[in-house]
């Protein structure tokens, strides 16, 4: 063991967690900001996590015990595993070598898979519902996001998100690539908001159907590290994206010749800036003007139009790589 | 054989409900296959309060039955007793009630959009839609002082006058609304998530709002011509040529989902706004009083004997105050209140049988439940906390009903 990796497995999940609730803060404060409202501080997320760490852990009485204790470590150990698969910019993504995007995909799938369990494991009926919807929600929206992840396979001959980052994916496909790299955005920006559990497809949380469903019978302890994975998920997922699909560099857009720590530090900055904008256009604007939709009607979406533009990407993709 | 169906307690308390009430459903799926409501957890006894209190004290007591419509209740009040005094408001006072009872409409109307806005997980619609209900509040306020529970009717009359700079309030206000009910009905009805969210969803149709006798909106989505504005005017009403709002006016067909009341109840704001107007334009000159002095008052409803019924078309849909003046006591001897939720709820049963878990809000919603105000009974456990039965209870009732008979001298 290095001590480059010693820091990284150490410093990586910290510098996520905080930059996941950052980010959550102010996604709260935007948000709050457009409906007219002052919103809480940018720090609140914190503050949140720090009063559930300290508040008792109640186990429902027909709760399974050990699921439901068990899944909340499995959604936050996957969420802080997914932490080191992200090139930051520049640096190098600190598990790089040992998988790619399609372990990111199961990383991803699991989290939402750990809360589905934990819904079923607690036993109230507003979680087994939520599970249920979740269960339904992620069969539809996995089958667009896989094919998005073909579509970048099939582009690099690689399924290695570093080789991805190195060169942006708009300078090496022609214009029919192009067209197709741009409905895998518009799709991958549908899966975005059910990827992430938030509005318009929160349908397996809505407060008020079934009272916040899979999470219904948390608290304590266990409810924060569900916040956790939840604030860093989000992270995650907006830095992929980035990764895909805007990856120019500063030194890229504007020439600049920086070298050394400067470089590090300025790329790294610039990349938590475009996941920012990212983050407030596809998370906090979307959630903020959109209402609920009802579990078949999403399905329908995934399962029907999403699915087609994905395809539809592939297929153009697919020619001119052939 | 594994267990298929999950037994989902909505209620007494859930964020789908404002107040308390029981919605026991068992559920497939997402598919409801067996559904229950119980009611009667917000039963206060305030008719029996009432009937222990004066007539002007059992005013005030009318307008604590409903925490939103703080007019309804007393204007159905005042109409049941100055029917059964035989006394008449004053032209001017008709007209001043007409605008409070129109401005409560508006308001009510507004808070329900940005209700069911909530329930189907549009918060930033519901704080815009607030945030414009403010401007009626705030006209509420400058006119009888307070922003809820008002304390402006009085019987035979209204207790403050409307001066000048309230006329001018409340024609800056009506511009403005005519303004937000304009962006209100681009928002709501032309949103498609909205659409899609409502569309079809707590359908009743004109056989099932019959049978079901409901009310207000609620019918009048349903495409029944009901309104007791239009049926039984009253007060300034009776000047205007009022007709119901019904869908099929509107765009051809009542369909009597959730969409249509949404529509019934955008264009009722509409209306109000209109009636506001007229009255502003009409109001009469004079008193405000029948009569001025409440001892005076007071001693002529000691002194009358007689019954009557008030009716009043409240937002949710028509209330219904029953009195009876013995001549004994300066307050109602026996007082009667039916709220329109009341009937309303008869609707959620069948609504929700075979519909989905993610409708139950917007079926629970979609007629504006108040449970304060539908509460009539509630159910009588004895020591051991066994249910007394019904027939016990009919039993000490039809006691307790001789009883009363006989302390009033009621001959049959």
């Amino acid at each position: 063991m290095t001590p480059e990796t010693l820091f990284y497995a150490i410093g990586m999940p910290i510098i996520g967690v905080f930059l996941g609730l950052v980010y959550k803060g102010i996604d709260r404060r935007v948000s709050a900001r457009m409906t007219s409202r002052i919103g809480p501080p940018i720090r609140q997320p914190f503050w949140d996590v720090g009063k559930l760490l300290l508040k008792e852990t109640v186990v429902p009485e027909n709760a399974v015990r050990w699921i439901f204790n068990a899944m909340p470590i499995l959604a936050f150990a996957s969420s802080m595993t997914l932490l080191l698969y992200i090139p930051f910019g520049i640096l190098k993504a600190p598990l790089e070598g040992y998988g790619d995007l399609v372990v990111i995909l199961y990383l991803l799938t699991l989290q939402a898979l750990a809360m589905a369990i934990g819904g079923f494991a607690s036993g109230s009926p507003f979680s087994s519902v939520g599970a249920q919807r979740e269960m339904v929600l992620m069969m539809s929206y996995e089958m667009p996001f896989a094919i998005v992840i073909t579509g970048f396979a099939l582009i690099y001959k690689s399924f290695s998100l570093s080789t991805i980052a190195s060169t942006p994916v708009w300078s090496i496909v022609g214009p029919l690539g192009g067209l197709g790299v741009l409905l895998l955005l518009i799709a991958f920006l549908w899966v975005t908001p059910a990827e992430l559990a938030k509005l318009p497809f929160d349908i397996a949380e809505a407060e008020t159907e079934i009272a916040e469903g899979m999470l219904a019978e948390y608290s304590g302890r266990n409810l924060a590290l569900f916040y956790l994975s939840d604030a860093v998920r989000g992270f995650a997922m907006i830095a992929i994206e980035v990764v895909l699909f805007f990856p120019f560099t500063l030194s890229y857009l504007f020439g600049l010749n920086l070298s050394g720590a400067a470089l590090y530090i300025a790329e790294s900055l610039w990349f938590l800036f475009k996941v920012l904008v990212l983050y407030i256009l596809v998370v906090t604007l979307v959630r903020t003007s959109f209402a609920r939709f009802r579990i078949e009607q999403a399905s329908r979406i995934f399962w029907v139009y999403v699915n087609i533009i994905a395809l539809l990407g592939l297929l153009l993709i697919w020619a001119e790589v052939m | 054989m594994a267990k298929t169906t999950y037994y989902v307690p909505i209620g007494p308390i859930h964020p789908a409900l404002k107040e308390p009430i029981r919605v026991e459903a068992e559920v497939e799926g997402e598919r409801i296959v067996k559904v229950d409501v119980k009611r009667g957890f917000a039963h206060r006894g305030i008719e029996y309060m009432g009937m222990k209190r004066n007539a002007i004290q059992t005013l005030y007591l009318s307008e604590r039955i409903c925490g939103i419509c703080s007019i309804s209740h007393p204007y159905a009040f005042v109409i049941g007793s100055e029917k059964a005094l035989g006394i008449e408001a004053p032209p001017r006072a008709q007209y001043i009630r007409t605008i409070i009872a129109e401005l409560e409409r508006i308001h009510s109307h507004i808070l329900w959009l940005g209700v069911i806005a909530h329930e189907i997980g549009f918060d930033p619609l519901l704080f815009w839609t607030w945030k414009g209900r403010e401007k009626v509040l705030d006209v509420l306020e400058a006119i009888t002082g307070n922003r809820i529970n008002y304390s402006m009717y009085m019987i035979g009359g209204v207790r403050r006058d409307l001066k000048e700079s309230h006329i001018k309030a409340l024609r800056e206000m009506i511009t403005y609304y005519w303004e937000f009910t304009e962006h209100m009905k681009e928002v709501f009805l032309s949103d498609p998530v909205y659409k899609a969210r409502t569309r079809g969803v707590a359908q009743l149709s004109k056989e099932m709002a019959l049978k079901l006798n409901v009310v207000g909106p609620t019918a009048r989505a349903a495409g029944l011509r009901m309104d007791i504005r239009q049926d039984i005017p009253y007060d300034a009403y009776a000047d205007m040529d009022i007709k119901a709002v019904v869908p099929q006016d509107i765009v051809g067909e009542a369909r009597g989902d959730a969409y249509d009341i949404t529509m019934v109840r955008l264009y009722e704001i509409e209306q109000s706004l209109d009636i506001i107007e007229f009255c502003l334009d009409n109001l009469p000159e004079g008193k405000i009083l029948a009569i001025p002095n409440y001892v005076a008052l007071l001693n002529k409803i000691k002194k009358t004997e007689g019954e009557a019924i008030g009716a009043h078309e409240a937002p949710r849909g028509e209330v219904i105050h029953y009195f009876k003046y013995d001549g004994t006591r300066d307050g109602p001897a026996v007082w009667k209140v039916i709220a329109p939720s009341y009937n309303n709820i008869n609707s959620w049963a069948p609504l929700l049988l075979g519909a989905e878990v993610a409708d139950i809000p917007v079926v629970v919603a979609y007629i504006d439940p108040c449970m304060c105000c539908n509460d009539r009974v509630a159910v009588v456990k004895d020591s051991s906390g066994r249910i007394l039965d019904y027939s016990y209870l009919h039993r000490k009732a039809v006691e307790k009903t001789k009883k009363l008979e006989k302390e009033l001298g009621v001959r049959r």
